[in-house]
């Protein structure tokens, strides 16, 4: 019994048809806990005020918009190297979701801006090279889209998936080394365990992390199902008008 | 190899104009520059290297969608894919010219142009250093998109869409050295990050190209 049970559509349908039910509780259970604590029980921030708050929503979906890009790469090499239909239709599956949440990031990010920086918006390095990510969506989902055939499609989006993910992190850097930016560094370091953010905001952005991670992994599990049912439909349908025909 | 070479820049010089067409296309876009930007001339030198970055570019988008189309519909391609040079090395002639076509004949009339938006005097030089580096890379980028775009009816705005975000490292870093350049400081080191993405490029992307063809040849 291994992880690539899984990748038989059958399996992974009946799988996730069984957790699905309590992965949504748990994410509605989750975010809703995360952000009301967040929301409503915390204090204002000495000088940042009210707009502290949009942390919850900026960080958790900032966080996710990258790394929904990166489950979307894994995806793609499972289906190069191992051709499971599965990961590419999860993969095809994530990419909206993750255009969202970086739309998402971009706009909190936006609103914030505003009272705080005084603009809605620079060309500091991190927003910038986040705008060039929702290109690469964008891209990504129009490729999805333009190609009829699954096979070519899974392909084709693959192969773009891994070449666009060097060039994001080339934008990077090279962004980086474009202007120096005014954005601030992360509030919460995973490599040095030191933050710069008080305990009253860290554990219920923690648990708001929490729940966009897990909104996602729904998400994404939902428009698979979905999409895998649309391929069953099209290969019923495909019998029947053969046998018509 | 040399054959395909020699055929692809014939039929690019030759066949429907597509040869002068980016020359055209870049030039049209730096007289249009001043009436949209004002004519002073330190406003146009201050903006002079964008444009002429900006536009060739683009110039090398427009030509691009022709790369392997014509082939694919006549059906060379399969022949090319059977050949028995590996089609990353078919890529890699196509993408050279591509370069030969396009990207060479802007390199030489970019430091015209900037004449005519008062590029200065130190930035030349750096110009045509910045082109000649960056120039491959778009070029061989560009027939990893269009290789991608190859089987669609109407590719070619999906190609700028998959293109344009893939060139902002080459961007970034030919304008820093022009940027550099003009204003005295040393240009070492956008020169070689600029050096190392072409070289990269290069190297990776004709094979990711020619997966991408054999996904749309299948």
């Amino acid at each position: 019994m291994s992880i690539w049970t899984y990748a038989n559509p059958q399996k992974f349908m009946g799988f996730t048809g069984k957790i699905l039910p309590f992965l949504v509780v748990l994410t509605a259970v989750t975010m809703v806990v995360g952000l009301g604590w967040g929301f409503f029980l915390t204090p204002e921030d000495a000088r940042q005020g009210a707009t502290v708050k949009i942390i919850f929503i900026h960080v958790p979906a900032a966080l996710m918009a990258i790394n929904a890009w990166l489950m979307m790469l894994v995806a793609s090499l499972i289906w190069l190297i191992r051709r499971h239909p599965v990961s590419a239709l999860c993969a095809k599956a994530a990419a909206p979701v993750g255009a969202i949440l970086t739309l998402v990031a971009l706009l909190t990010g936006a609103i914030w801006g505003k009272p705080m920086w005084g603009t809605y918006w620079v060309w500091d390095p991190r927003l910038t090279s986040f705008l060039i990510l929702f290109l690469f969506y964008l891209g990504y989902m129009a490729l999805w889209s333009a190609l009829e055939d699954r096979e070519t499609a899974s392909d084709l989006t693959s192969i773009t998936c891994l070449v666009g993910s060097v060039f994001a992190i080339l934008s990077r850097y090279a962004v980086k080394f474009w202007d120096q930016g005014l954005h601030q560094g992360t509030s919460v370091p995973v490599a040095t365990g030191g933050r710069t953010i008080s305990d009253v905001f860290f554990y219920p952005l923690i648990l708001s992390m929490l729940g966009f991670a897990l909104l996602f992994v729904s998400l994404v599990l939902i428009r698979a199902r979905t999409a895998i049912r649309a391929e069953r439909l099209a290969a019923i349908l495909r019998r029947e008008g053969g046998q018509n025909a | 190899m040399r054959a395909l070479l020699l055929r692809d820049i014939k039929l690019a010089m030759r066949a429907g104009g597509g040869f002068g067409l980016a020359l055209a296309f870049f030039l049209v876009l730096v007289v249009l520059v001043p009436f949209g930007l004002g004519s002073e001339p330190a406003q146009l030198a201050s903006v002079a290297p964008g444009i002429l970055w900006i536009g060739a570019l683009l110039a090398c988008l427009l030509s691009l969608d022709r790369l392997f189309q014509l082939d694919y519909e006549d059906g060379a391609l399969d022949h090319l894919a059977l050949a028995p040079i590996p089609l990353a090395g078919v890529v890699l002639a196509k993408a050279t010219a591509h370069w030969l076509t396009t990207a060479l004949p802007l390199i030489i009339v970019a430091p015209f142009l900037g004449a005519l938006l008062n590029l200065p005097a130190e930035g030349y030089f750096w110009l045509v250093v910045s082109l000649i580096v960056g120039s491959p890379s778009l070029s061989v980028i560009g027939a990893f998109g269009a290789a991608l775009c190859v089987g669609l009816k109407r590719g070619s705005l999906l190609l700028s869409l998959l293109v344009l975000p893939l060139y902002v490292p080459t961007l970034i870093f030919g304008m820093e050295i022009v940027r550099r350049g003009i204003s005295g400081q040393e240009t070492s080191a956008p020169l070689a990050l600029l050096t190392a993405i072409s070289l990269g490029c290069l190297a990776i992307l004709p094979f990711a190209a020619a997966q991408a063809l054999r996904a749309n040849l299948r």
